[in-house]
């Protein structure tokens, strides 16, 4: 008995300095970023563009370039992912058809990130001569943001009850009416959560717009969808492995992460918050 | 007339639903279209057990084992790390703390899952290296155990938050059945609770390794990046995926160069595409029962 | 003199290869309440859903025989499903209405036909829920969700924006099942109030209730239709001795 006991208390323990370490390492973690880009931070560090060679100056290109590229992402990637949700949650058939469409979603959301970047590089900068621009890489995102979208699409629209569909139905409305009217309406807030977390994985994504869309150093906005862009994960690795001031682009590089970090986990808690509401509210 | 617009509606969702398929064809079609042209003048044999990669040299040689041996080496390092601390917080968090922390913990964890790679591997290079380095008195601080303490770290919310689904989802009932027998906690975790949850278990390891070997800016920025057979794990490494990141930049389209970074991503297609089936039916398998 | 308002020939519909209903041949008199009864699982509701065709949205669901809505035969290649549903309103076992507010609940089957005036489709709402007994509890608040009402409100909401399309029959599958006694009784009376404006078919396992409100009274067995007439004649002296088992508590 007193073996078991020991065993008992000797294995909880060890759970639970599992989650301490862990704990452990994101306070260091978060609060290295925090202190160090902290130090950094000022009104001109976001509204101004670098200076001499990335070592002095603030990091606005590179916000700007993060917006566009978000959004024009999520602009293509949105309609078509929640379309496609549409088609496997309302029509389905013919089967074999969705058993395609599902495997093939799968199978890109599992594709390295830096895949969908030879990827772009390949299609959309070369083969279609948009050459390294925002709207390559903006492109490349949608595609990368696709499968998440879809599946947080279908997984909210198969969440609204059965009952809703049948009395639309009953009532003399066709699916296309029911789908428009009742369950995208009722679907949405969660369709909105799962868009919101795809918009912070897009945003801070670097390895797909690294052929496609960034540079290292510009200090005017993107005039055009055919410009290249800086964008804020991008700089950070630019700061870290070019140039040959460490000593003052490390500093930035932490300013950048902490403004990227700040933007990409707000937009989540956001979500979170969100969904937490949701759960609460709902009354069916 | 009602009809009309319902057809052509359906006929749109169809249509959107076939971009998926367009897009995963052409990542397919791509990186063979461009990678394949390769194995005209290296050997598929030779591509993958050679350890000579010297893609720039006058005599070039396109070996890409080491570059394997680089990406298997930091995974694998990351999930050692990964699983023990993600699988031991989701269990702790689902089966021993208060509610009060459970509902506090799920979300963090969401939240973290969600930063980006790229400050990891800026958090590895600026700090943790040289720490590594003044501390073990090391050559280099970017090496195979830096860069795997800095994955692991990257997938402990992703098995911890996968893992924490799997166990909430086990019936309350058996761990009742199982306490009322006389079973301890921890009888009750290792017996009941984690046998139930197994294949959900399974399933955010294999994600997390997934995750792990196809991740590129902490072992583009973290790994150290020579192209060598490690001897310890103190040693630098050129993982696959940064290979592909770091040279891209040096190439010339359609020169060998370019063409054996697109059958490097070749390869790491086919490794997640495994991967991936594989999660896949042990998911199929927990959801059909 | 009662008018024939669906007949049924010779209706068979299979679930895959689970057979559920099997020669069934029914009459519906225009104006009158029909109560469906019998065991769970005898097909009963099977039955109620292929009068506005939702079996259809059962994918293994076949269906030979015919169903007649005065002479037109709904399973017909030409009949328009919407337009049949339009026609033949539905309440369901457990009240399902939209999380929209009361007005647009009520105000959906109309809206949809996008064929009606803002100024009508108002008239009918308040139409309809005064037919259903609602308006003077809702009138106050017609923007409120509609969630915000009671069990049996939700109910009578439901009946509202079924007769908002001003059907010609109204199926009620098991309406009351969900319910508290007193919204039950409410309903009921509902009903054989609504008959002077719309047939109703009523699916209920309930004896008791298919006893107080039916006109006629349909017993159904394993898939077949054991028994059909007059509810007086029907519940004092059945004919089949399977009826008089089932009235009886043998079964079910």
């Amino acid at each position: 008995m007193i073996v078991r006991k020991t065993k008992n208390s000797l294995g909880i323990a060890i759970l639970g300095l599992m989650l301490f370490f862990t704990a452990l390492f994101l306070i260091v973690f978060l609060a290295r970023i925090f202190h160090m880009g902290y130090d950094v931070l000022s009104w001109e560090f976001i509204s101004s563009p670098p200076r001499e060679a990335m070592t002095a100056g603030g990091i606005y290109p590179a916000i700007i370039g993060t917006f566009w590229l978000t959004v024009v992402s999520i602009a293509v990637a949105l309609p078509l992912g929640i379309l496609t949700a549409i088609y496997l949650v309302s029509y389905g058939k013919p089967r074999w058809f969705v058993q395609i469409v599902k495997i093939a979603i799968n199978t890109l959301a599992g594709v390295p990130s830096i895949i969908y970047g030879l990827f772009g590089m390949a299609i959309f900068v070369n083969l279609m001569k948009m050459d390294v621009s925002l709207l390559a890489g903006s492109l490349t995102l949608a595609v990368l943001a696709l499968p998440v979208i879809i599946n947080a699409a279908e997984e909210a629209m198969r969440g609204v009850p059965h009952e809703f569909r049948e009395a639309s139905l009953a009532l003399g409305a066709t699916e296309r009416q029911t789908i428009l009217r009742v369950i995208l309406p009722t679907a949405f807030p969660n369709i909105l959560t799962g868009t919101i977390i795809s918009i912070g994985r897009v945003a801070g994504e670097t390895a797909p717009i690294m052929f496609t869309a960034a540079t290292f150093y510009s200090r005017r906005l993107p005039q055009s969808p055919f410009d290249e862009v800086m964008a804020l994960p991008y700089h950070i690795y630019a700061l870290m492995t070019e140039g040959t001031h460490a000593a003052k682009q490390v500093p930035i590089a932490y300013g950048t992460a902490l403004v990227l970090m700040f933007l990409v986990l707000s937009i989540s808690a956001i979500a979170i918050a969100i969904r937490y509401k949701i759960r609460k509210t709902r009354k069916w | 007339m009602i009809s009309y617009k319902d057809k052509l509606f359906k006929g749109i969702t169809y249509v959107a639903s076939l971009f998926v398929i367009v897009f995963l064809f052409g990542i397919i079609y791509s990186i063979f279209r461009e990678g394949l042209p390769l194995f005209n003048v290296v050997s598929i044999k030779e591509f993958l057990t050679s350890t000579e990669w010297y893609p720039t040299h006058a005599e070039p040689e396109f070996g890409i084992y080491t570059l394997l041996l680089g990406s298997f080496y930091v995974t694998l390092g990351a999930l050692l790390i990964a699983i023990p601390l993600g699988l031991g917080s989701a269990i702790f968090i689902s089966e021993v703390a208060s509610p009060k922390l459970r509902e506090i913990a799920k979300p963090v964890i969401e939240l973290l899952a969600s930063i980006p790679s790229v400050v990891y591997g800026l958090f590895g290079m600026a700090f943790l290296a040289p720490l590594l380095r003044e501390w073990l008195d090391l050559q280099t601080g970017l090496n195979i155990f830096s860069s795997s303490i800095i994955l692991g770290m990257m997938v402990v919310p992703i098995i911890a938050s996968m893992s924490e689904d799997a166990i909430s989802t086990v019936p309350k009932s058996l761990r009742e059945a199982s306490f009322a027998l006389g079973a301890t906690k921890w009888e009750t975790i290792t017996r009941v609770v984690l046998p139930a949850a197994k294949s959900g278990i399974i399933g955010s390891v294999l994600l997390g390794f997934g995750r792990a070997i196809g991740e590129t800016m902490v072992v583009l920025m973290v790994s150290g990046g020579s192209a060598q057979i490690p001897k310890s794990i103190f040693d630098s490494v050129r993982p696959m995926t940064s290979t592909i990141a770091a040279e891209m930049g040096e190439t010339v389209i359609g020169d060998l160069h370019y063409q054996s970074l697109f059958a490097i991503s070749i390869v790491l297609f086919i490794i997640t595409f495994i991967t991936n089936l594989i999660t896949e039916l042990v998911f199929l398998k927990r959801s059909s029962r | 003199m009662v008018k024939e308002q669906i007949k049924t020939e010779n209706l068979n519909l299979w679930f895959g290869s689970n057979h559920v209903l099997k020669d069934v041949n029914l009459t519906i008199y225009e104006k009158k309440i029909t109560a469906m009864i019998g065991p769970s699982g005898c097909g009963k509701s099977t039955l109620l859903r292929c009068f506005n065709r939702m079996n259809d949205l059962i994918d293994s669901t076949k269906i030979k025989g015919q169903v007649l809505l005065h002479d037109e035969d709904i399973y017909a290649p030409s009949a328009q499903v919407t337009q049949i549903r339009t026609r033949i309103g539905m309440v369901f076992q457990k009240p399902n209405p939209f999380p929209k507010s009361i007005y647009n609940n009520v105000a959906y089957g109309l809206a949809i036909q996008g064929k009606h005036s803002k100024h009508e489709i108002s008239q009918r709402v308040e139409q309809s829920l005064k037919d259903a007994w609602l308006w003077d509890e809702v009138k106050d608040r017609l923007h409120e969700s509609a969630f915000s009402l009671s069990g049996g409100q939700q109910q009578r909401l439901c009946i509202a924006r079924a007769l908002a399309n001003n059907p010609e029959v109204l199926l009620l599958d098991e309406p009351t099942s969900a319910l508290d006694p007193q919204s039950t009784a409410k309903i009921e009376e509902l009903c054989v109030n609504l008959k002077n404006q719309v047939t109703i078919l009523i699916v209920t396992h309930n004896i008791a209730q298919a006893g107080r409100i039916s006109d006629y009274t349909a017993f159904m067995y394993l898939g077949e239709l054991v028994e059909f007439g007059p509810s007086d004649q029907l519940f004092t002296v059945p004919k089949d001795s399977r009826t008089e088992a089932y009235l009886t508590g043998a079964f079910g």
